[in-house]
């Protein structure tokens, strides 16, 4: 990419190149990803607001222990809501269990706001799930073939024994936390926590969400018993289901934090026109 | 600088939920979104159909995986006259009516059906909205009732007529009914359950005869069944998609 610099001028100031960073298929199947877990997301507390409670096991109602619960009750004649986690319950009053929709309080899970369709409606909301559902396994089986048959995984996501190193994580957490981001040719590759994080969504938090999603089928559990054996049971499936869909949206806050201060113009263009820019080190010479 | 980014970032990811939110509902107001967004349920039945074959079998639960207690899912007690008829005599005067594209059309009482063979499974019955719960069926396979009557070469579906009447219209149009086709009908643990957990079945749970196909959520196993017919479309049963709340949105293909 930088073969026509080398033998530019040497200037004491210092130089920005663009290189080539993310392939096509790397920044279509990632947008696809962005609309398709955004109306997963939206459309799953649609679903989990027809029963807002989770439980551990092969079966649960209401009638069964709940892991978690999300819900509204009165007390001294005011209505408010709480979600409750085991045996603690948390006042969430406005956003969770009880909100106001077009003005009037109104007992319900997730909020207008974070549903979709915003009023309840659970058939809409499968329907929007499935269909975006497909849509994310197509563009991950897309994205995994790309992945392997380019060598884009094991190139650019792979760290090596270097980066594993304790002590070059614990330096990069450092860095990480005093927002010191790499600059010049280190800003060519993913840092070590970049990739290792990007691993564990690709290759666990996402295919996690797609499998528990398909033991809560009856019709897959008859094909693929071995799902509630793995899960523990598709009410256990559906508890995880929640919980990897809450740890990427934890990923997507700090993932969109870091890339805001880590230069979000840089950034966005390079996911969107694959040219990221790099400031070069003038020349010792 | 960083509460300031996050104060940006957490307003506008609101607005962005919401105009996706928002985009979703007008979307799917339009006719040709809303077919393409359908579209994923004959997907998802196509899928399924080729990886579950017409064999595989739910997975059957021990006695000692039985809920404590089974919730209710539906209707609890049918209205009407007619309906508490059945209760005060015990269903002695009820009678399964199977009828429709079938050689040899048949009325049978309960008595009828308990001196057919039996089968007993103990499954998982899944609710659309996300519950659980594990119960013991007794009842006769639906596929040696079909067998016995003989199905006309152009049946395809089984409509069950229930005496539920979910939503009160004047039409009628919010009795209870749903349907399945063959492939489901002759799957063996496709049966008319008759008694729950060892004992005659309850209203709560559809009495006096509840449909169980198990590969699918629970509102396919309709319950107070007066009358099966064998038909070839839903094109003239009330809303035309198979079932009460297939009428209302829902699949009619329920595996997922």
């Amino acid at each position: 990419m930088n073969e026509g610099l080398r033998n530019s001028q040497p200037t004491p100031r210092r130089r920005t190149i663009l290189i080539r960073r993310h392939s096509v298929v790397t920044r279509l199947t990632h947008w696809l990803n962005v609309l398709c877990l955004s109306f997963l997301l939206l459309s799953g507390l649609q679903i989990f607001n027809a029963y807002p409670q989770l439980h551990w096991g092969q079966y649960g109602a209401d009638a069964d222990p709940a892991f978690l619960k999300i819900g509204a009750s009165e007390s001294n004649g005011e209505p408010h809501g709480f979600i409750k986690i085991g045996g603690v319950s948390v006042p969430t009053t406005g956003v969770l269990g009880l909100s106001k929709m077009e003005g009037e309080w109104t007992p319900r899970a997730f909020p207008a706001w974070l549903t979709l369709p915003s009023y309840q409606d659970l058939a809409a909301g499968r329907r929007w799930h499935f269909f975006f559902a497909w849509v994310f396994v197509v563009n991950g089986l897309v994205y995994l073939g790309y992945g392997l048959l380019s060598r884009h995984f094991r190139r650019d996501l792979a760290p090596n024994r270097h980066e594993l190193a304790p002590r070059h994580l614990w330096r990069e957490m450092i860095d990480h936390a005093r927002l010191r981001f790499p600059t010049g040719e280190q800003a060519r590759r993913y840092n070590a926590l970049q990739k290792l994080t990007y691993i564990v969504v690709i290759a666990a938090l996402l295919p996690l969400m797609v499998l528990t999603g398909l033991a809560m089928s009856p019709g897959v559990d008859a094909a693929f018993p071995v799902l509630l054996d793995i899960f523990g049971g598709r009410q256990s499936a559906r508890t995880l289901h929640f919980i990897t869909a809450t740890l990427l949206v934890l990923f997507v806050v700090v993932h969109v934090a870091m890339v805001i201060l880590s230069g979000p113009w840089n950034n966005m263009r390079s996911m969107v026109t694959g040219r990221y820019a790099i400031r070069q080190k003038a020349p010792d010479a | 600088m960083t509460g300031l980014t996050r104060r940006r970032f957490l307003i506008g990811s609101t607005f962005g939920a919401s105009a996706l939110a928002l985009t979703g509902c007008v979307l799917e107001q339009n006719a040709e979104v809303g077919a393409v967004i359908r579209s994923a349920e004959k997907l998802t039945m196509k899928a399924q159909r080729l990886l579950l074959g017409r064999g595989a079998l739910a997975r059957e639960f021990s006695e000692a995986d039985i809920s404590p207690s089974f919730r209710v899912n539906g209707t609890s007690a049918p209205d009407g006259e007619e309906y508490a008829q059945l209760v005060e005599d015990k269903f002695a005067s009820w009678r399964l009516k199977i009828d429709g594209l079938v050689d040899r059309p048949r009325e049978l009482s309960i008595e009828d059906l308990k001196r057919l063979p039996a089968r007993s499974q103990i499954t998982r019955h899944d609710c659309v909205e996300g519950w659980s719960a594990i119960g013991k069926w007794t009842g006769v396979p639906l596929g040696i009732l079909l067998s016995s009557v003989g199905l006309k070469p152009s049946a395809r579906y089984a409509v069950f007529h229930c005496a539920d009447e979910l939503e009160k219209t004047l039409d009628g149009s919010g009795r209870y009914y749903e349907s399945i086709d063959l492939i489901d009908a002759f799957h063996p643990q496709t049966i008319l359950a008759y008694a729950m957990n060892n004992q005659d079945l309850s209203v709560g749970h559809g009495a006096p005869l509840r449909l169980r196909v198990e590969r699918q959520l629970g509102y396919k196993q309709a319950k107070y069944i007066m009358r099966i017919e064998i038909v070839d479309n839903f094109a003239g049963l009330w809303g035309g998609n198979g079932g009460y709340w297939e009428d209302r949105g829902y699949e009619w293909y329920a595996g997922i």
